[in-house]
C-alpha cells in the first residue's frame, strides 16, 4: 500500500466529495464529509509511519507514476517530499477542522457545500504531491474552483466583488503560469519535476515567481486578499490563509528553488524586498484593521512575507524555519479565524470598537485566544518563535539588514496580537456583546484544541518538522545543494572549540597521527 | 455514353446514411399521422446520425491510407472520418435538444429531414479534395441552415436570422465561389494536390491572382467559422435561430469549417505557407479580441455564447496557424470537447427557455443551478471547459493549441491567448455566478408556476454532454491517438 499512499491521499477526498454529491444524503452530507477527512487525517498519519525522512537519490516517498499522454510527455507523477509532506499534513488537519467547524455551525445545501469542501481538499493535497508540472498546474487550477464558488455562494454580502476580484488576480498569474508551464516542458521535452534539468530563463522563473507571489500573497499583489478574507465563511477564511496560501510556498520551494537556481539567486534581493515590505507593511495594516478578521488577514500578509523570507534566505536554516513557519502559521490563522468565527456568531460584528470584556466569565474562548495569539506573537519557547528565528537566522547570513527588517516584523506582530487580544477579551464589555453570550461550546472546543494542541505539541519539539524537512543523501539536499547557514569564519572562539573538542571525542581510536590533518580538515578558519 | 467514375459507396456511407434519414422524415412528414410524427421523425433522425457516426468510425478504422476516391473529388482518410464523427455526434445531441421543443407540428418532418441533410453535407464537405466538391458541400449544409434558422416563422426574430443568415451566408459563398475562380484562373487546376502541384510546376507562388483567390477562400470560410472579421451575422443569427439549431451550428458549422480550411491550406497552398499562416494568425488575434472582449457586455446568454464562439474559433485558429503537426492534432482534440459543450451549454439555455417562455439574460438565470441540479452543475462545466479550467477537456484543447503555436515558434501567439483566456474568465464566470450565487428571491422573480418541464431526451444530452466535457480530460490519451492518426492524413 506504501507506493499507493500519496494517490490515496488525492483521490480518497475527491471520491468523498463524488458520494456526498451524489447519494441522496441530504442533512447527512456533513458527516459523511467530516468521515472523509478525519480517515483523510489517518491516512496521512499512516503515511507519516512510513515517511522515509532520510531518502536517498531524487525520487520522493511514495513514488508513482504513470503516463497520462504520452505525445507531449505529460504523466501523473505523485509523491511527497519532506517538506512537501508537512504541507500536505497541514492541509488535512486545516481541512478536517474547517470541515467539522462547518458541520456543526451548519451550511445551507450542505450537499454542494461539504461536496465542494472534499474537492478543495484533493486539491490542495494534490498540489502539494504533484511531481509533474503540468499535473501541478492542473491541482493549482483546480483549487480556485470551490474556492470560487464556496466564497461566491456562501460568503458575505460583498462576495460578489470579492470573487471577481480573487480570481482575475489568481487567475492573471496562473495563466502567466501556464505560459512557462508549456515553454518549460516543451522545451525539455517532459513536465516530470523529478527528473527535468533546472533552467535558467528569467522569463520563465518570473512567469512562475508571480503565480506563486499572487497566491502567497506578496506586497504588492495582495489586493484580492482583504476582500476574500473578510467575506468568505470563517472556516473557508481558515482554509485560504492557513492552506492554499501554503501552495505558493511549496511552488517556490519546489519550483523557484528547485528548478531555476540561476534566476532564483538573481531575483532574491528584488523578493526579499517585496517580502519585508509585506512584513512590514502587512503588520502595521494589521496594527490598525478595525476588525478581528483584518488583523488575521493583514497578519496573514505579513507571516506570508516572513515565510517568504525565508524561503529566498536560500539555506538550510531559511528553508526549514519556512517549512516550519508555514506549518505554524498555517495552524494559527486557521484557529484565528475559527474563533474569529466563533465570535461573530455571538456578537454578530467582528468590529473590535464593539467588542471588548469577552474574556470575563468565557474562560475558556479567552484560554484559546490567548494561546494562539501568544504563539502568534512568537514568544520565545513557541513553535512560532523557533519558525522565526531560523528564518531570521538564515537570513542573516545573507545581509544583516533583512535579519533586521524582519526582526522589526517581529515586534509588530506582538503589537497587533496583543491590541486584538486585549480590544476583545479585556477592557469594558463592548457593545456588540451581549450578556448571555456563551463561551465556547464543547463542540467547538473539539475543534480549537486540536490545532492548538498540535501547535502546543510543535512547540516542544519544532525540529519535528525543522530537521525534517529536507531530505539529505549523502549530505546534500535532495532538491539542490543549499549553501550552509553560517560560514565558519563567523562563528566564535568558543563555538569552533566546542566543535573542536567534539571532533576529538568522534576520532576513531590510533588516529592521532593524521590529526593535525583532520583538524584542519574540519576547521577551515584555522588553515594557513 | 458518359465514363462514370468507380464509387467507393463505403467512403460515402456517412453523408449517405444522415441523407438516407432525412429522406424517411420527409416521407413521414406526408404518410405518418400527425401523434406518430415526432417521435418516428425523431427516432429516424438519430438514427440517421447513429448511423453516420458508426459508419464514420467504420470508415476511419478501415481507412489508415488516405487517398482520393470518385475521380479525385473527395478524400478517404481518418481526418475526415474523425471531423464526421464529431459532426455525427453534435447532430445526435442536437436532436435530443429539439425533441421536446415546442415546435409547429406541420414541421417537425422537416425539421429533423433538414438536420440530417445538413449533416451529411457537413459530413461531405470535410473529405472534399477539389474546389467543387467542397462548394457543393458548403452550399449543401448551408442552405438547409438557412431555412432551420427560420423555421419558427411564427418568431420574428427566427426569420430575421434566417433572412440575415442567408444574406450573409451568400455573401460568404460568393466570395469564396470567386476565390475558387481565381484559383482556377491562375493554375488552371480545382483539385487541391493539383492546385499544389500546379502552383510549383509553373512557379505561381508569388502570383497575385492565386494570392488574391487564397485570400478570397480564406475570407469565405471564415465567414462559415464565423471568425473576426467575418463575424458580423454570429449574434443575430445564433441569438434568433431556435436554440438547438444554434448549438447545432456553433458545434458542426465551426467544426467543419475550420478541419476543411487546415485541408486546404496544407493540400493545395503548402508553398503559399508563409503567407496563410500570417493571415490565420490575423484572423486568430482578430477573433480572440473581438470575440471576447464584445462578450463581456452580453447580457443574453445565447449571444454571450455566440461571442464566446467566435473567440473559440480563435482559439483553433491558432492551431491552423501553427501549421505543424502538433497543430493539426490539436484542432481535432479541440474540437472534440468544444463540440459536446457548445450544444450542451445551448441546450441549458434551451431548457430554461422553454421554462420562462422568454430569451434567457444573466438576470433571469438566477437560481437556475439550485433549481435544476443537472443543467446547473452541467452548465458549470460547460462554462469552466470554455474557459479552459483543469477537469474539463477544454483546458487539455487549449493546452495543447498553446503547445502548437509554442512549436512553431510563435510565443506572441501563446500570450494573446493566454490573455484572452483571462478575459474570458470574466464572461464565463458570470455565467455560473448567474447560476448560483444571485437567489432568484433576491430579483423578485418568479417561475410561471408548477415543476420545471421533464425533459428526459435534453437532461440525456446534457449529461453526455457533459461526460465527453470531463471524460477527455482524463482520457487524453486515445483521444490523441485518434486525432493524430486522423492528422496523419494531410501534409503537415
Amino acid at each position: 500500500m506504501t507506493g499507493w499512499l500519496a494517490t490515496i491521499l488525492v483521490f480518497l477526498p475527491l471520491a468523498g466529495a463524488l458520494l456526498v454529491w451524489l447519494l441522496p444524503i441530504g442533512r447527512f452530507a456533513g458527516s459523511l464529509a467530516l468521515l472523509v477527512a478525519l480517515a483523510e487525517v489517518g491516512f496521512w498519519i499512516n503515511a507519516l509511519t512510513r515517511m522515509d525522512f532520510n531518502r536517498a537519490g531524487p525520487a520522493p516517498n511514495f513514488d508513482q507514476q504513470t503516463t497520462w499522454f504520452s505525445d507531449l510527455h505529460v504523466s501523473y507523477h505523485v509523491g511527497f517530499y519532506a517538506f512537501s509532506f508537512w504541507l500536505a499534513g497541514l492541509a488535512v488537519v486545516v481541512m478536517a477542522a474547517a470541515i467539522a467547524y462547518a458541520f456543526w455551525v451548519g451550511r445551507e445545501r450542505p450537499r454542494a457545500y461539504f461536496g465542494l469542501m472534499l474537492f478543495l481538499t484533493a486539491a490542495v493535497v494534490g498540489v502539494f504531491a504533484a511531481q509533474d508540472l503540468l499535473l501541478f498546474y492542473v491541482f493549482f487550477e483546480a483549487m480556485m474552483i470551490p474556492l470560487y464558488v464556496l466564497i461566491g455562494v456562501w460568503g458575505g454580502p460583498g462576495r460578489m466583488g470579492a470573487t471577481v476580484k480573487f480570481v482575475i488576480y489568481t487567475m492573471a498569474g496562473s495563466l502567466l503560469m501556464l505560459a512557462a508551464v508549456i515553454v518549460f516542458g516543451l522545451s525539455r521535452n517532459s513536465f516530470d519535476l523529478v527528473s527535468t534539468e533546472p533552467s535558467n530563463s528569467n522569463w520563465l522563473f518570473l512567469g512562475f515567481a508571480i503565480a506563486f507571489a499572487v497566491k502567497a500573497p506578496l506586497f504588492p499583489l495582495h489586493g484580492w486578499l482583504p476582500d476574500a478574507y473578510r467575506e468568505s465563511s470563517p472556516e473557508v477564511a481558515a482554509v485560504l490563509s492557513g492552506v492554499i496560501s501554503k501552495a505558493a510556498i511549496f511552488g517556490f520551494i519546489r519550483i523557484c528553488f528547485g528548478k531555476f537556481p540561476g534566476p532564483f539567486d538573481d531575483f532574491r534581493v528584488v523578493i526579499l524586498g517585496l517580502a519585508v515590505s509585506g512584513l512590514v507593511y502587512g503588520s502595521l495594516l494589521a496594527f490598525r484593521a478595525p476588525d478581528v478578521r483584518g488583523v488575521i488577514a493583514y497578519s496573514s500578509l505579513a507571516q506570508m512575507g516572513l515565510i517568504t523570507i525565508g524561503v529566498f534566505a536560500e539555506n538550510t536554516a531559511g528553508v526549514s524555519g519556512a517549512v516550519l513557519q508555514s506549518v505554524n502559521h498555517g495552524l494559527i490563522s486557521a484557529t484565528l479565524f475559527l474563533i474569529a468565527g466563533a465570535i461573530e456568531r455571538r456578537t454578530a460584528t467582528g468590529n473590535l470598537d464593539r467588542l471588548g470584556g469577552m474574556g470575563r466569565g468565557r474562560p475558556a474562548l479567552a484560554t484559546m485566544l490567548m494561546a494562539t495569539g501568544i504563539i502568534a506573537l512568537a514568544v520565545p519557547g513557541s513553535s512560532a518563535f523557533a519558525g522565526e528565528f531560523l528564518i531570521l537566522a538564515g537570513v542573516f547570513s545573507s545581509g544583516w539588514g533583512w535579519a533586521v527588517a524582519g526582526a522589526t516584523g517581529i515586534v509588530l506582530a506582538a503589537m497587533y496580537m496583543l491590541r486584538l487580544i486585549s480590544a476583545v477579551l479585556h477592557e469594558r464589555p463592548g457593545p456588540a456583546v451581549p450578556e448571555a453570550a456563551l463561551d465556547l461550546r464543547p463542540a467547538e472546543l473539539g475543534i480549537l484544541v486540536p490545532l492548538v494542541a498540535c501547535l502546543l505539541a510543535l512547540s516542544a519539539w519544532p525540529a519535528a518538522i525543522s530537521a525534517h524537512s529536507l531530505e539529505h543523501s549523502d549530505g546534500k539536499p535532495v532538491l539542490r545543494e543549499l549553501v550552509p547557514a553560517t560560514d565558519y569564519r563567523e562563528r566564535t572562539r568558543e563555538q569552533l572549540l566546542n566543535e573542536l573538542a567534539a571532533a576529538l571525542k568522534s576520532l576513531p581510536p590510533g588516529s592521532g597521527g593524521s590529526l593535525h590533518e583532520f583538524v584542519l580538515d574540519k576547521t577551515p578558519a584555522f588553515a594557513p | 455514353m458518359i465514363n462514370t467514375p468507380s464509387v467507393d459507396w463505403f467512403a460515402l456511407s456517412p453523408s449517405l446514411v444522415a441523407v438516407g434519414a432525412a429522406a424517411v422524415c420527409l416521407l413521414a412528414a406526408v404518410l405518418v399521422p400527425r401523434w406518430l410524427l415526432r417521435p418516428l421523425a425523431g427516432f429516424t433522425c438519430a438514427l440517421g446520425f447513429v448511423g453516420g457516426l458508426v459508419t464514420a468510425a467504420l470508415v476511419y478504422w478501415k481507412s489508415p491510407d488516405a487517398h482520393l476516391i470518385v475521380a479525385d473529388a473527395v478524400s478517404r482518410d481518418r481526418f475526415a472520418a474523425l471531423a464526421q464523427m464529431i459532426v455525427m455526434g453534435s447532430g445526435l445531441l442536437a436532436v435530443g435538444v429539439s425533441y421536446s421543443a415546442r415546435m409547429r407540428e406541420d414541421h417537425i418532418g422537416e425539421y429533423y429531414a433538414l438536420l440530417a441533410t445538413a449533416a451529411g453535407g457537413m459530413a461531405f464537405l470535410v473529405s472534399a479534395t477539389n474546389l467543387m466538391t467542397l462548394f457543393l458541400g458548403l452550399e449543401w449544409f448551408s442552405v438547409c441552415l438557412y431555412v432551420l434558422c427560420a423555421i419558427e416563422t411564427d418568431l420574428v426574430g427566427s426569420l430575421e436570422a434566417g433572412l440575415k443568415y442567408l444574406i450573409i451566408g451568400g455573401m460568404g459563398s460568393a466570395v469564396l465561389l470567386f476565390g475558387s475562380a481565381l484559383v482556377y484562373g491562375s493554375t488552371g487546376e480545382l483539385g487541391f494536390s493539383a492546385i499544389a502541384d500546379a502552383t510549383r510546376a509553373n512557379d505561381l507562388a508569388t502570383d497575385p491572382i492565386l494570392l488574391v483567390g487564397l485570400a478570397m477562400i480564406l475570407a469565405g470560410l471564415a465567414f462559415k467559422a464565423s471568425a473576426a472579421p467575418f463575424h458580423m451575422w454570429t449574434p443575430d443569427v445564433y441569438e434568433g435561430a431556435p436554440t438547438p439549431v444554434t448549438g447545432f451550428m456553433a458545434a458542426a458549422t465551426k467544426a467543419v469549417a475550420l478541419v476543411l480550411a487546415l485541408r486546404l491550406l496544407t493540400v493545395a497552398f503548402p508553398e503559399k505557407e508563409d503567407v496563410w499562416t500570417i493571415a490565420v494568425a490575423f484572423l486568430a488575434c482578430a477573433s480572440l479580441a473581438w470575440g471576447n472582449l464584445a462578450a463581456l457586455v452580453q447580457r443574453r446568454v445565447k449571444r454571450l455564447l455566440a461571442y464566446s464562439s467566435i473567440s473559440h474559433a480563435g482559439f483553433m485558429l491558432i492551431a491552423i496557424a501553427a501549421a505543424n503537426e502538433l497543430g493539426g492534432r490539436a484542432l481535432l482534440y479541440y474540437l472534440i470537447p468544444y463540440s459536446a459543450i457548445s450544444i450542451g451549454a445551448f441546450a441549458v439555455v434551451a431548457a430554461r427557455e422553454r421554462e420562462l417562455a422568454e430569451p434567457v439574460t444573466l438576470d433571469n438565470l438566477a437560481g437556475f443551478g439550485w433549481e435544476r441540479p443537472l443543467l446547473g452543475v452541467a452548465m458549470f462545466s460547460f462554462m469552466l471547459g470554455f474557459a479552459g479550467f483543469p477537469l474539463t477537456g477544454g483546458f487539455v484543447g487549449k493546452f495543447y493549441v498553446f503547445s502548437a503555436a509554442y512549436d512553431r515558434g510563435w510565443t506572441w501567439l501563446v500570450i494573446v491567448g493566454l490573455a484572452a483566456t483571462l478575459v474570458s474568465l470574466y464572461y464565463y464566470l458570470a455565467v455560473i455566478r448567474a447560476m448560483y450565487m444571485r437567489p432568484a428571491a433576491e430579483l423578485g422573480f418568479a417561475p410561471i408556476g408548477g415543476s420545471p418541464p421533464r425533459e428526459a431526451l435534453l437532461s440525456a444530452s446534457v449529461f453526455a454532454a457533459m461526460a465527453v466535457n470531463v471524460g477527455s480530460f482524463f482520457a487524453v490519451q486515445p483521444l490523441i491517438d485518434l486525432s493524430k492518426n486522423a492528422a496523419k492524413a494531410i501534409p503537415l
